[in-house]
């Protein structure tokens, strides 16, 4: 691979400072899986490094309030062992839990799923899907913002430069709200995402969808939260009219490209079977409680 | 640009070493270290031929980088023994035959050493699950099952002692 020089802060102004003034290229690690497949393949050619793994907090879950503050670097195996998130949220960690192998699993990160800005990305539809809220240091402080303004583009990121990930703040479920997140790949493990869909409800006491939020991922350039999705399930029970509406607007949500791994047609049809799935799961998760 | 000096612990042993900042640790163990159990097959983090673990979870060492072992503690596939004795997954893997060119398992034998340290009583869907990331192109993977769940029920025994 070609030189490139590392450097692992153990502070947070420490890594602004590394990455504002570096004069090259300067790339964030977490936990590499996909920053060092492109970097040994030559797509990116970074100077420098800046390994925020030694920043104290950067990898652990925390509660504060009425969030579940997540260490952008926690790797999905913290995630997935922590018993009050995956409680309160099983649908971000059935995501994240379906990055990779057990191998990926030991390093792989929020972070990294959300900056690495695929559209495909199995962690960040349930993630945005929960209203997340992502704090950003940058060379101006700290700022605070919805996880669907980070990915701008397929590889690009709204992260200015110097500017990086220090932590995801993720509500607490109300009374009757929950989660779930389905994809469909061609096999049973380790595959892209086809279509992704991770669906978010809240209800009242009588089944009645409150409030909702619907995110598919690989049918656009970005990840789309589907308005229109939402709509057809807020002030509804999950009958079969609603599901018929769901399933519509989360097929005209799409915005799909044809490749090896499914057509425009096929893409834009799973997206309303995932939507109609997840939701029947988020459903049957918020009455639960 | 200057070499990184790394202290850690590689199966149980304090090391040092010097590395560039763009090596893997799978580069290291092999190049600079003489550990050339853990083998390269796509470096990518697909095959999970280089499978090591790190800190207690199993990870691809050719998607960690070599200078990311400071303070850590490290067992690769040399480490999995004790002195001259088998551990039960490799005891196992020779009695069932489960291996054919041999390219994978090392990562096979660190990764379900990994799984039975967290559990002994693993279905066998779990195991297929957790060994998901481990590509063999020879075996179709039959004889290895075979082998990982008597390891575990070898180990089970052992631990009912």
């Amino acid at each position: 691979m070609p030189r490139v020089n590392y450097e692992a802060p153990t502070s947070v102004d420490d890594a602004v400072k590394l990455l504002a003034g570096a004069s090259g290229l300067a790339k964030v690690l977490s936990g590499g899986t996909d920053l060092l497949v492109q970097l040994r393949s030559g797509r990116v050619k970074p100077d420098l490094i800046v390994d925020t793994k030694r920043i104290p907090g950067i990898i652990g879950i925390r509660e504060d309030g009425d969030f579940f503050v997540v260490g952008a670097a926690t790797p999905g195996v913290m995630l997935s062992s922590h018993a009050g998130i995956e409680h309160a949220w099983p649908g971000i960690v059935e995501g994240a839990d379906l990055i990779g192998s057990t191998q990926i699993q030991g390093r792989a990160s929020l972070a990294g799923n959300l900056c690495n800005a695929s559209p495909a990305a199995d962690s960040v539809p349930a993630v945005i899907a929960a209203r997340t809220i992502v704090v950003v240091a940058g060379p101006n402080g700290r700022r605070e913002a919805p996880a669907e303004s980070i990915c701008t583009g397929p590889g690009r990121t709204s992260l200015a430069k110097g500017e990086f990930i220090v932590e995801f703040k993720i509500p607490k479920p109300k009374p009757h709200q929950c989660d779930a997140y389905l994809r469909f790949i061609p096999r049973t493990e380790m595959d892209i995402a086809v279509v992704g869909c991770g669906t978010n409800v809240t209800l009242d006491a009588n089944g009645v969808c409150t409030d909702a939020r619907v995110v598919l991922g690989a049918v656009a350039p970005t990840t789309v939260i589907v308005e229109d999705a939402a709509k057809a399930l807020i002030s509804h029970k999950l009958d079969e009219p609603t599901l018929a509406a769901l399933d519509a607007a989360a097929q005209a949500a799409c915005k799909p490209i044809t490749d090896k791994r499914g057509t425009i047609e096929y893409r834009t049809k799973v997206a309303g079977v995932l939507a109609r799935r997840t939701a029947t799961i988020a459903f049957e998760r918020a009455a639960a409680r | 640009m200057s070499k990184h000096h790394v202290t850690t612990t590689i199966n149980g042993e304090p090391m040092e070493y010097l590395c560039e900042g763009q090596q893997t640790m799978l580069d290291v163990l092999r190049d600079e270290l003489g550990l050339t159990g853990s083998k390269e097959g796509c470096s990518s983090g697909d095959c999970g031929a280089c499978t090591i673990i790190c800190d207690g979870n199993i990870v691809c060492s050719c998607l960690m980088l070599g200078v990311e072992a400071e303070g850590r503690t490290v067992t690769t596939i040399e480490g999995i023994a004790e002195g001259d004795k088998l551990h039960p997954v490799q005891q196992k893997f020779l009695e069932h035959a489960a291996l054919q060119c041999g390219f994978c398992t090392p990562g096979l034998i660190v990764a379900a050493k990994a799984l039975l340290d967290t559990t002994l009583n693993p279905t066998e869907e779990e195991a297929r699950f957790w060994l998901a990331g481990n590509l063999c192109r020879c075996t179709g993977y039959d004889k290895i099952l075979r082998a990982v769940m008597d390891a575990a029920s070898v180990m089970r025994a052992e631990a009912g002692r």
